[in-house]
């Protein structure tokens, strides 16, 4: 919660959208929040960001229900075909935040620095398994005291070879190495013979 | 010794990915209206809408699921503008029909049939939600009476975990009044299957306009924690 999830998307948006035909989905708790503040941001077509309400529930519409937002992708994916990125934001959880793998090809999770230098230590399905680890507001690290080498070595005990990013969002291409990996993984993607 | 078809309990299980979690069904309109705000007045919502929607949605449950389990075509179109006469806000046709289309997912991979293409074919908008119900209750192996008690089952257990999330109810007090819907809910599916033969214009047709009116509006809101 407030990590900097919507952040993170709206500043992937700015970097991609260019060159790649992407929508969103966001499942907010309280619905509409996170996509009105990306569709101010003005970083997509309005009607490329679609929010689906979750029930109170946003840990069950990625993981153990995955219909609803299954429904609002493929809707989407009809509208804006061809799509090569589909970005879902969710989450407002808590560490156990895991997406099925019949929702999604590809996890980032997000974690913030100013929610402390504990939390890779802690772990969790997210942090541990995610194929991307975001830990985002490093400018924070110092008011908060913050240690991001704690931080850096504890993820790296818990993910083994999973790669981890550092961002600070502040600046416009602040997330410009997570949307290098998200570029690597659409390549990988799109030679991988098994998905044709 | 006769025992339930386990597939029903599967149908039946909250747990089955059909989306169902993300609705409340009208509960969060009638809390935010202020007409419920405890046991008694939940108890109240619940038995308006089994005497109205309820009836209508158990009725065309149970009506699609015997015409699904006869040889021959199904009367689609007949039964899905029956079913919109009686259901006249856009935002409830919305919800019925994306909730068809999540439950028909769901079911033609756990319980494949022909009928699914069929009545996607017929109804290119959607199916809504009662009568993607009949064809995967069918599909399922469950009588029309199963299919409707299946619907009101879903009906009752969608309103009462709404108000759990909503208001912080007991839940056992929750669980409590689901159990005492036991007996009207055999009734009213009893009463589903002993017309589901009828011609669909003849089905049920109970109207709950305040609750037509709330929906409507609930669609509007700027925030809600559920799509209905």
């Amino acid at each position: 919660m407030g990590s900097g999830k919507t952040a993170l998307v709206a500043s992937l948006c700015r970097l991609l959208a260019d060159d790649v035909s992407l929508v969103v989905v966001t499942n907010d708790i309280f619905t509409t929040e996170d996509a009105e503040a990306l569709r101010r941001m003005g970083v997509l077509a309005d009607d490329r960001i679609v929010p689906v309400e979750t029930g109170c529930c946003p840990h069950t519409a990625i993981r153990d229900d995955i219909s609803a937002n299954l429904d609002a992708i493929e809707e989407l994916e009809a509208r804006h075909a061809p799509v090569e990125l589909t970005l879902l934001e969710s989450g407002g959880d808590n560490l156990t935040a895991i997406f099925s793998r019949a929702l999604v090809d590809a996890q980032i999770f997000v974690i913030d620095v100013a929610g402390g230098d504990k939390v890779p230590r802690k772990g969790g399905p997210g942090v541990t398994t995610a194929d991307l680890l975001v830990i985002n507001k490093t400018d924070l690290a110092p008011l908060v005291g913050a240690d991001l080498a704690v931080m850096d070595r504890d993820a790296r005990a818990r993910r083994g070879e999973l790669p981890i990013e550092f961002t600070s969002l502040v600046s416009l291409d602040g997330a410009a190495n997570v949307a290098a990996w998200v570029r690597s993984r659409l390549t990988a993607w799109s030679i991988d013979p098994s998905r044709r | 010794m006769t025992v339930l078809n386990p597939s029903l309990l599967l149908l039946a299980d909250g747990r089955f990915p059909a989306g169902g979690h993300a609705h409340s069904s009208g509960t969060e309109a009638a809390v935010k209206a202020g007409h419920v705000t405890d046991i008694a007045t939940l108890r109240a919502l619940v038995d308006g809408r089994l005497a109205t929607s309820g009836r209508v949605d158990a009725a065309f449950a149970a009506a699609t699921c015997w015409r699904s389990g006869q040889l021959g075509a199904v009367d689609w179109r007949e039964l899905d503008a029956e079913y919109l006469a009686r259901t006249g806000p856009p935002r409830l046709r919305l919800a019925a029909r994306t909730l068809g289309r999540q439950l028909l997912r769901g079911g033609e991979r756990a319980w494949p049939s022909s009928r699914y293409g069929e009545a996607r074919a017929a109804l290119p908008d959607g199916v809504v939600q009662p009568i993607a119900m009949g064809v995967v209750a069918n599909a399922a192996g469950c009588s029309p009476a199963e299919a409707a008690l299946c619907e009101l089952h879903h009906l009752v257990g969608t309103l009462t975990s709404g108000a759990v999330r909503l208001l912080g109810l007991d839940p056992f007090d929750v669980a409590a009044l689901g159990a005492s819907t036991a007996s009207e809910l055999t009734r009213l599916a009893v009463l589903a299957a002993s017309t589901c033969e009828h011609p669909a214009a003849n089905l049920a047709a109970d109207l709950g306009l305040l609750n037509d009116v709330l929906a409507e509006h609930h669609g509007t809101w700027e925030v809600r924690l559920f799509a209905s």
